[in-house]
């Protein structure tokens, strides 16, 4: 029948999915293989495992249902050949009831088919997901730095939605659809192998064509996709960094660069769709040719004799069952390939060696006094370059301790290793006279109150926000908190004060905003060691100094690292180390360092040059 | 939709021709039922070999002409639907660039990417289905009745029944399904922002110890992505099976009625076969309509975000008179300026702001957080105009020099220093395209980055990452001031741009920037005093308003604010002289 001339009929309601990167993946796209193709299944089936008795129904429905387009196309002959052409009514009554109980019972377990499936797959990828996300959190900060966030993140969501795909659609096709040629197969052989072999000779020319302009459209994708890839880049670029694009007057530039990627990108894609476009008709015709076979041929046969004209009847529908699934099958396939790939690739990240862990036998730090030491700490983020050495250090509980020195010094790094963000490569570093590797990494960073030079907001509300620092905390603390950062007055003149909704990057605030709350934070998260990264840099000096009055007695027996580079918020410090090149090179109070003459005096004057001018 | 037809036009010769080349595919289709109609009916009955290789021959010899048609309108629809999008991208990438600060404060930047590319690509090939599909499924719908009304008019009773139900049922289960899509898609941006959120933010996390609690957020934005997406595939799950069911009761019927009528002598077998036929045909072109109609259906929100950007108002441009004069001296007047961001309430950004800026010389302006420092600088290259009063550069109000014309003569270093891949090189020439190797080291160097470039191993050569993500912050702005300064630009704006510098590499690039031979006038923001000392003139900026100017003596004695910054910073100054 000539329905396979319309294109196979199998509806993708499926929103696409304009997910970050989501939306380069075509159809035809440069299909990745999976390296470790039985590992990386055996690995998925542990998910789908969970859903082996829905599986298992789903594979009986699947065929049950095709059993019945089986059926159908044969009841079709039957009617014509036993009841029509002699006549017998009350027959071909008899048999329209059984068809429409066969094609009843083929919809309905079509349908509860779909339905199971559609749970047991979104389980499967819900739990994949979870997974996924909360391996991310066990991960050392390491793995995140090698990997820019957008890449990682358009990889996971790329991935998870191939593997989706795959799980929700097309493993059920496959399967049938491999079910459906071997039945057909059979069906037409029992019902007259001439009339087989003579209406499937075009099947192999079929599978020849299609397999050489699904290669070349595969090529034209691939460099659809480069090209897409590149115009991508381009416009992101751009967009991110429009502003500056505006001040250097180089729209035309922009424009230029945008229009010739985007001419290659017509090019390339036309090619593309038409190499791709051209099967649909190709196996329109290959469906009219084998029609007018089955026909032609069957025609012939018929005035032999060898076959009735209800055998033509169920070859035409037959003809239309075989071809198709197996045209589909080869995109099924590559999807599966796709969604296999995906699947490797966030296996992969889930065998990142996660954060060492010392949960389970870790010691807890109770009620930390604060007492801070670092014993001949050396570390390198990468092997070759060495940021701390030999870095010795006690700090009693209760000291202010300020840490200056040059951009990339190692000041932060110091931080890190104290909040074990980072393993030592050497050393030991020792809180109240415990190994801070033998605690558990919980209780150490609980017991840090850390506000970082980069503030994180989440796109939760200003209070939300704020209660990051101690999730049992009251609305008044909440706000307490927020006075005493001085962060109040702005928050009350945001759009609905402490119920405002932030945006996920903060975008609706200032950087010194986002540092007032971020500070609100660790104030209400009240912890025994405050670190005060650059807490301030963005925040103008008057607000600045009032944080710091308030803060006073916050840091009132409790031992406070701060890291400045305006040397004035450091000068009551009980201790001012000078980091230079990943050493301590210079160590005392503001007015022995200042008398020494050394780094640090350099840096003050300077800083506070014009003083002299003032003064004198 | 509609409004973007226009994009269509220059390729309406390949436009049309799609549909046309349909046309011979669907009448190839329409025409072999009949045939093997005939064959079933004439040949084998008569038993007639001749007729029936000739009917079969020429079954074969229509559907090669089909395929003719179906491949050219493919390539027809190709060339028009891959030229239409190239050319709407291009309209659309063109329409940001035109775009004022407004206007790009009003767009998200993640939002207009999607709408120059994802969104491009959905209208693409909506047109690209409207051009092959749109056409293909009516003409075959009605060709299809056509051609069962003349086999047998009584039989098409059936497609009377069948049809309206299909549709009915379709758009019953398309009504569900749509809103589902929807929510799908805002369940899913919720769990992708989380989990950008916690990629971006991993240290806060990691700090504050809050793996759990992000785990039962992300748990929960999951969780619902799933409820959704399976909500939505069960009602999906409908579509296929009654659609087959409908179908398959369509072509029972068929069987009865036809035997019936077989029977009575008004009908042939062969005609049965065709008729069976032309109920899929008809049936699933039904079918395709609808699927096309969720396609479109996507289409037109996709248009509409496309739209939205090509209508928005851009509210800074060049007017006809606009005089393409050079800025010279670098003379800058504010004159009674007031400011408030369009479509933004409360008080203004801005208050009634003059003062002037003498060729050649320094302005700093200091105020808080907050106190409307940048924007006050960026009404001068005009990124944004003023509510009220007039900038003026060289005497003439900027809003009647070319736009061009006027940011070329004005070096500005936003606060983000926002780098572009490509060279080291290539980020500094971004100031002055033409500059050589010796201007681009010397700006370097009076940026004081000479020094780590050098240290590179490709030194001017080494590839930055999209945006520099493998520079510090303060290398980055080192680099953006360097863009700025190789520009010699009459007027240099530098908007707290050292933020991320440490002091002493600050006052070296201060010395050196004033040492340059090209006397720029300079406007300075910044939120040190040391930075700002040297400034023939401070201005004190606070709530939008001019609080005090001066020199920092001038200041240190008559603005009490100012006097607060300076001790906020210089508490223990005394110890300097000791």
């Amino acid at each position: 029948m000539p329905e396979n001339r319309t294109k196979s009929p199998t509806l993708s309601l499926k929103p696409a999915r304009p997910g970050l990167g989501g939306r380069h993946r075509l159809a035809f796209g440069p299909e990745a293989k999976a390296k470790d193709v039985k590992g990386t299944s055996r690995r998925l089936w542990a998910y789908l495992r969970q859903q082996r008795t829905a599986l298992l129904a789903v594979f009986f429905l699947v065929l049950v249902a095709v059993a019945a387009t089986l059926t159908g196309p044969y009841l079709i002959g039957l009617a014509i050949d036993n009841y029509i052409e002699p006549g017998d009514l009350a027959g071909l009554t008899h048999l329209s009831l059984v068809m429409v109980a066969v094609y009843i019972l083929g919809a309905g377990a079509t349908w509860l088919q779909q339905y199971i499936m559609a749970s047991s797959a979104q389980d499967t990828i819900l739990l994949l997901r979870n997974d996924l996300f909360s391996k991310m959190q066990a991960l050392p900060l390491r793995f995140f730095d090698r990997q820019a966030h957008g890449e990682l993140m358009s990889r996971i969501t790329n991935d998870i939605e191939n593997i989706n795909l795959a799980l929700s659609t097309s493993l059920t096709r496959i399967f049938s659809g491999i079910i459906a040629v071997v039945g057909t197969f059979t069906a037409m052989v029992w019902l007259s192998p001439l009339l087989t072999v003579v209406s499937l000779s075009v099947v192999p020319l079929i599978m020849l064509l299609v397999r050489l302009i699904a290669r070349r459209t595969r090529r034209f994708f691939v460099s659809q996709q480069e090209n897409l890839g590149q115009l991508n880049g381009i416009v992101e670029e751009t967009l991110t960094g429009q502003r500056a694009v505006k001040v250097f007057v180089r729209e035309q530039k922009m424009i230029a660069e945008f229009t010739a990627v985007s001419d290659q990108l017509r090019r390339t894609g036309t090619k593309a769709q038409i190499c791709a476009g051209i099967i649909p008709p190709l196996m329109h015709m290959f469906g009219s040719i084998s029609f007018a076979i089955v026909a032609g041929a069957g025609g012939l046969l018929a005035t032999k004799g060898v076959v009735t004209v209800g055998v033509i009847a169920s070859f035409i529908q037959y003809s239309r069952q075989f071809t198709r699934p197996l045209n589909e099958l080869a995109n099924l396939f590559n999807t599966m390939q796709s969604a296999l790939a995906g699947a490797e690739r966030v296996f992969e990240i889930m065998d990142e060696k996660p954060e060492e862990e010392t949960e389970q036998r870790g010691l807890t730090l109770a009620s930390a006094k604060g007492k801070v030491r670092f014993q001949h700490v050396t570390f390198a983020y990468e092997p070759a370059v060495t940021v701390l050495k030999d870095i010795n250090l006690t700090v009693e509980p209760g000291q202010l301790i300020a840490l200056v020195g040059p951009t990339g010094a190692g000041k932060t790094t110091f931080v890190n290793l104290l909040a074990r963000f980072y393993e030592l490569d050497q050393g030991h570093i020792f809180i109240d006279d415990h190994d801070i590797s033998q605690v558990k990494k919980s209780s150490l960073r609980s017991t840090l109150g850390i506000v970082l030079q980069d503030t994180h907001l989440f796109s939760e509300t200003v209070r939300d926000n704020i209660r990051f620092g101690k999730l049992t905390a009251t609305d008044t603390e909440v706000e307490q908190a927020a006075q005493l950062a001085h962060a109040e007055p702005f928050i009350l003149r945001l759009a609905a004060g402490y119920d405002t909704v932030l945006s996920h990057d903060g975008s609706n605030l200032s950087q010194g905003q986002r540092q007032l709350l971020s500070i609100s934070r660790a104030i209400l998260a009240d912890p025994a060691i405050l670190i005060l990264d650059e807490a301030t840099s963005s925040v103008d000096t008057r607000t600045e100094l009032q944080i710091q009055h308030a803060m006073v007695n916050l840091m009132q027996n409790r031992t406070t690292f701060v890291i400045a580079h305006r040397l004035s918020t450091i000068q009551n410090a009980d201790l001012i180390l000078v980091i230079n090149q990943g050493r301590i090179i210079e160590r005392g109070t503001h007015r022995e360092l200042l008398a020494a003459r050394g780094f640090y005096y350099n840096l003050y004057q300077n800083q506070f040059r014009y003083q002299g001018a003032v003064s004198g | 939709m509609s409004r973007l037809y226009k994009f269509l036009r220059p390729h309406w010769k390949a436009a049309l021709l799609a549909p046309f080349l349909m046309l011979v595919e669907v009448a190839s289709n329409l025409w072999q039922p009949k045939l093997m109609a005939t064959i079933v009916d004439q040949g084998i009955e008569t038993g007639d070999v001749a007729f029936i290789i000739h009917t079969g021959l020429k079954m074969v010899g229509i559907a090669l002409i089909g395929v003719a048609g179906g491949i050219g309108c493919t390539i027809a629809a190709s060339i028009a639907s891959q030229s239409f999008g190239a050319d709407l991208r291009t309209a659309l990438f063109e329409k940001v660039q035109s775009f004022s600060f407004a206007n790009l404060n009003r767009f998200k930047t993640s939002s207009l990417i999607t709408r120059l590319t994802h969104d491009v690509v959905q209208i693409q090939n909506a047109v690209m289905i409207s051009l092959r599909m749109l056409v293909r499924a009516p003409l075959m719908s009605v060709g299809g009745i056509v051609m069962a009304l003349t086999i047998n008019a009584r039989l098409a009773t059936i497609l009377l029944v069948s049809i309206p139900i299909l549709l009915i049922l379709l758009v019953v289960v398309a009504r569900r399904a749509l809103p589902l899509f929807t929510q799908s898609q805002q369940s899913l941006d919720r769990v992708n922002a989380v989990m950008l959120e916690n990629l971006a933010g991993i240290r806060v996390v990691k700090a504050y110890v809050r793996a759990d609690q992000e785990r039962s957020r992300f748990g929960l934005a999951s969780q619902r992505l799933r409820d959704i997406t399976v909500q939505a595939a069960r009602i999906i799950a409908l579509a296929m099976p009654i659609m087959m069911l409908l179908m398959n009761f369509s072509i029972v019927a068929v069987i009865w009625l036809g035997g019936i009528q077989v029977n009575l002598g008004q009908m042939k077998a062969g005609q049965i076969m065709a008729y069976i036929n032309y109920m899929t045909q008809i049936l699933f072109s039904m079918l395709m309509v609808g699927m096309v109609f969720v396609m479109f259906s996507r289409a037109q929100v996709s248009a509409t975000r496309v739209n939205e950007v090509l209508a928005a108002e851009v509210d800074i441009g060049d007017l006809p008179t606009a005089k393409d004069k050079p800025i010279r001296k670098g003379e800058i007047k504010f004159d009674h300026v007031s400011f408030r961001y369009p479509g933004m309430g409360g008080p203004p950004v801005l208050k009634d702001i003059s003062f002037t800026v003498e060729p050649g010389s320094t302005v700093a302006i200091l105020g808080a957080t907050g106190a409307g420092k940048s924007t006050l600088v960026q009404l001068i290259p005009r990124l944004y105009d003023p509510s009220a009063g007039r900038v003026l550069v060289d005497g003439e109000d900027v809003r009647t020099i070319k736009l061009e014309t006027l940011r070329s003569g004005i070096g500005m270093v936003l606060q983000e220093a926002t780098l572009f891949s490509g060279s080291i090189k290539d980020n500094i020439k971004w100031g002055r395209e033409e500059a050589t190797d010796e201007e681009v080291m010397m700006a370097a160097s009076a940026a004081q980055a000479n020094d780590f470039i050098s240290a590179l191993p490709d030194r001017y050569d080494t590839q930055l990452g999209q945006r520099g993500v493998n520079l510090s912050g303060g290398q980055k702005q080192r680099l953006a001031i360097a863009r700025a300064l190789i520009k010699k630009p009459p007027i240099l704006i530098l908007d707290d741009s050292t933020s991320a510098v440490d002091m002493g590499t600050e006052a070296r690039i201060r010395e050196a920037v004033a040492n340059l031979p090209t006397k720029s006038t300079r406007i300075i923001i910044a939120q040190r005093i040391s930075s700002v000392i040297h400034a023939d003139k401070i201005i004190v900026l606070e709530d939008g308003q001019i609080e005090a100017v001066g020199t920092h003596e001038q200041l240190l004695d008559s603005s009490p604010i100012y006097q607060d910054i300076y001790h906020s910073q210089v508490r223990e100054g005394a110890d300097i002289g000791a």
